[in-house]
């Protein structure tokens, strides 16, 4: 369980501390030392983030006060329809909660949800997309334990990375989710459908209008997610194709190794010999199996959630773009406004006082408000996306290599005992021809 | 291949023996058509010579593949008690796709090459063959060979094919030993076929995934151009992928050694079933000839007495037309007291033929299965090197990879 990347269940880890200790840790953390929530400087808050992926095991159990983990997958059949529901538990000593415990079952609706709700709430930072897709090729049965399986390990890990994100973990709706027992009631609020239509319509109308600028960063940025997105779909494809040709092999090997079992039988000094290489070549196929087991269940999952990553960076710079463009619009509006005005009133009124502008004013420099603190946000955001990209693959490529590594040497020890033992065989007849 | 000095003298005792090269030729066929082949080149030098250090030039001459197979149906007619060792395989079989069919290929060739050094070897090495004439004819005498070869009249001596099939089916007291034997030579041909096959099919597929891995190391490389932190870690790995994908040219070349070293003992079979079809055929001749003297001799007491015991067309016609003549009688004893004699020779050549190929080719028969277990329980161990040399190789790739996605 320990130091891996992929988030594990720290409830674990709290279940070992004396609950004393846990008090006296987090009592040094002063950024929830009254119940307000005062954030750190966003960039000391990153910097202890980074940290923690630089020396997971020690730093988690001190900077992280927020543990998550989704288990327990049930199946709930009504009149309606049948779902899963999961169960999610929380741990915690942020004195937000009203209790350090929490248990709630939720269905994947449910996680969507939130996830909408915390975009909507958090047009730019980059939120972690959900499994929906992370379905693999061909058929697969929605209530198949593989399938829920690997579901729940994608749940599991993006509330885990929600807990840990320095802004978002500290949402309200991230709090209801975790606490509420029944969700439905707190799903009716916030900005509703046709809200979201009408921003929607007016993203479109201000996007047409085109952005005068794009600041330089962001430019790269763009750059950098077309070209990321293009590589890790690359990869993707290429482990897709890996794992199929590893199945193909897998079925020949289940002909092959028989081939000298039955061979055996018609032997007799030599069957010893063929029945062994008929065991090590069933031990390939058992390792093969699990290789590509080990393949589909970490790099895969692994892989298609930055593949889906990609697409929540983009989407989230079309929304930073979006923000632009809406502060520009005003901007030039309010502009051309005073510009008229001086040219008709100072020709035709020079003694009318100016109008005053300051609702339109108000606007504007709340958007350009908005602007800022969006890519501010956007930028730090994506520092620690680069970190967790980097750390997730890095983690999720190490495991890969390491369990090639595994297949071979068990492999190799398995013909290694038959050699010795064949030669032993025939130094034995050697002995006994004199 | 294992080479267990066989006792007593044998030619490869006298003489060092081995096909140094292989090559390309152009000729007119036995039809005045031009074609294509490859002759292979034979060397052989005296072994005294070797043993007491002295270097002298080989004597050389060029065979072609045919020469080859005139050559071994010769020792296959001449010695039917005898486990013949088999030729390489005069085409590609057993290929998987990347393995070229064609026999002109570099790689087949080669393999042909060491396939017919082989033989040679083997033969060399046995205490009947190595023997013969033809053989040091063959290694020595490169023009003329051929006339020398026919002039033995070897071909006239075959057993055609029908006459085998037929005993086959119709001889009844086959030596027990016999039939177990060419029960065997069934089982050991179609397990070896069968194993060929999957193994073929195997090393097809772990192509694949091998192949694969390099695409790896393309996406590799192009991401990581476009990164700061992860460009060297990324590259490097990628080039390592490369080389892993790289690896399984050479891993799967030295399979097809393994494969050729089953694939012999698939041809052995061949040979090991010719040597009991000929038991068969020489205990049907027996019989069919002991069946003849006793009719005859039947033949020779209705005569005799004339009491008729078994229905025959002349013993009826006497019966409706009349007895024949006492002149006519006497000549027909006669002539079958002749035929009889003959019979018993006959019957007496043949039980010595039968009983002398039953007792040599059980000998011949007892040597094949001790060298068949040897060379196959090395064939098995050197693939389980093969296969630990495999992992090897991948543990070191693997290895390599994780040292650069360590640095990422």
């Amino acid at each position: 369980m320990s130091g891996q990347g992929v988030p594990a269940d720290f409830s674990g880890h709290m279940l070992d501390l004396d609950e004393d200790d846990d008090l006296e840790v987090f009592s040094k953390n002063t950024s929830v030392a009254d119940g307000s929530i005062v954030l750190d400087s966003p960039s000391s808050m990153v910097n202890q983030y980074r940290l923690e992926y630089n020396d997971e095991e020690q730093q988690e159990t001190i900077t992280k006060d927020l543990f998550v983990s989704v288990d327990n997958p049930e199946s709930h059949v009504t009149t309606i329809e049948t779902f899963i529901t999961y169960r999610v538990v929380t741990k915690t000593t942020r004195s937000e909660f009203d209790s350090s415990e929490y248990e709630v079952r939720r269905r994947y609706q449910e996680f969507l949800w939130l996830r909408s709700r915390l975009e909507e709430s958090h047009p730019t930072l980059i939120v972690n997309p959900l499994p929906e897709k992370f379905v693999m090729k061909g058929l697969v049965e929605r209530f198949s334990e593989d399938f829920i399986e690997t579901r729940r390990k994608a749940l599991d890990r993006f509330l885990n990375k929600i807990s840990v994100h320095p802004i978002l973990s500290y949402s309200e709706h991230v709090k209801v989710f975790l606490t509420a027992q029944e969700l439905q009631p707190h799903r009716k609020q916030g900005p509703g459908f046709l809200t979201r239509m009408g921003e929607t319509v007016r993203a479109v109308a201000n996007s047409v209008r085109g952005l005068k600028s794009r600041p330089e960063e962001f430019i790269l940025m763009q750059d950098y997610v077309e070209d990321f997105s293009n590589k890790i779909t690359s990869v993707d494809k290429v482990t897709q194709r890996i794992i199929k040709e590893q199945k193909e092999y897998l079925d020949e090997l289940k002909q092959y190794g028989p081939t000298y079992s039955q061979w055996a039988e018609a032997e007799e000094d030599l069957s010893d010999s063929l029945k062994g290489v008929a065991n090590c070549v069933e031990r390939c196929s058992k390792e093969t199996g699990d290789h590509i087991d080990h393949l589909s269940q970490v790099l895969v999952p692994a892989l298609h959630e930055y593949v889906l990553c990609a697409e929540t960076v983009k989407a989230v710079m079309r929304r930073r773009d979006n923000i632009q463009a809406e502060f520009e619009a005003r901007n030039d509006a309010l502009a051309s406004r005073k510009a008229d005005q001086e040219t008709v009133s100072t020709l035709l009124y020079p003694h009318t006082p100016t109008e005053n502008h300051t609702y339109l004013q108000e606007e504007v420099d709340s958007l350009a408000d908005r602007l800022e603190m969006a890519n501010i946000a956007l930028k730090e955001d994506w520092s620690r996306w680069q970190n967790n990209m980097r750390s997730d693959l890095r983690s999720a490529f190490l495991s890969t290599t390491e369990k090639n590594i595994e297949y071979y040497e068990k492999v190799s020890l398995k013909f290694t005992s038959q050699y010795t033992q064949t030669l032993h065989e025939m130094s034995i007849r050697a002995d006994q021809a004199f | 291949m294992v080479q267990m000095v066989e006792e007593g003298s044998t030619l490869l005792c006298r003489m060092e023996i081995c096909v140094a090269e292989a090559e390309k030729r152009s000729g007119k066929n036995a039809m005045s058509m031009q074609e294509t082949f490859t002759a292979y080149l034979i060397e052989t030098r005296p072994m005294d010579a070797v043993a007491e250090g002295r270097n002298p030039a080989p004597d050389s001459l060029w065979r072609r593949y045919s020469e080859f197979e005139l050559l071994r149906n010769y020792l296959i007619v001449t010695y039917p008690y005898i486990v013949v060792p088999p030729l390489p395989e005069k085409r590609a079989e057993f290929v998987w796709h990347k393995l070229s069919a064609d026999n002109m290929d570099p790689d087949f060739v080669e393999r042909r090459r060491v396939g017919l050094e082989n033989f040679l070897l083997r033969v060399a090495l046995h205490p009947v063959l190595s023997n013969d004439k033809i053989l040091y004819h063959f290694l020595t005498e490169e023009h003329g060979w051929k006339d020398v070869v026919y002039e033995t009249g070897f071909q006239a001596k075959a057993d055609s094919r029908l006459r085998a099939l037929s005993a086959t089916f119709r001889v009844r007291n086959p030596v027990k030993r016999f039939l177990e034997m060419k029960h065997y030579s069934d089982q050991l041909q179609s397990h070896t076929s069968q194993l060929l096959r999957a193994r073929a099919r195997v090393a097809d597929r772990l192509y694949g995934v091998y192949k694969v891995h390099g695409n790896y190391g393309r996406v590799f490389s192009e991401w990581s151009a476009m990164e700061k932190e992860m460009g060297d870690g990324l590259q490097s790995a990628g080039h390592h992928m490369d080389a892993y994908a790289a690896s399984i040219d050479d891993i799967l070349e030295e399979e097809e050694h393994y494969a050729d070293q089953i694939k012999e003992y698939l041809f052995y079979a061949e040979s090991l079933r010719a040597v009991c079809r000929k038991h068969e055929l020489a205990q049907f001749e027996l019989e069919m000839s002991s069946q003849d003297l006793i009719s005859k001799k039947q033949q020779r007491e209705e005569l005799a007495t004339g009491i008729v015991r078994i229905f025959s067309l002349k013993g009826m016609t006497n019966k409706l037309f009349g007895q024949e003549a006492p002149e006519q009688r006497e000549a027909r004893l006669k002539l079958l007291e002749e035929l009889i004699t003959e019979g018993e020779e006959s019957v007496k050549e043949k039980t010595v033929e039968c009983q002398e190929h039953v007792e040599k080719a059980w000998v011949d028969m007892q040597r094949f299965k001790g060298q068949k277990d040897r060379d196959l329980r090395e064939a098995l161990i050197n693939y389980a090197v093969m296969q630990i040399n495999m992992c090897k190789k991948g543990i070191q790739v693997w290895s390599n990879a994780k040292e650069c996605f360590l640095k990422m």
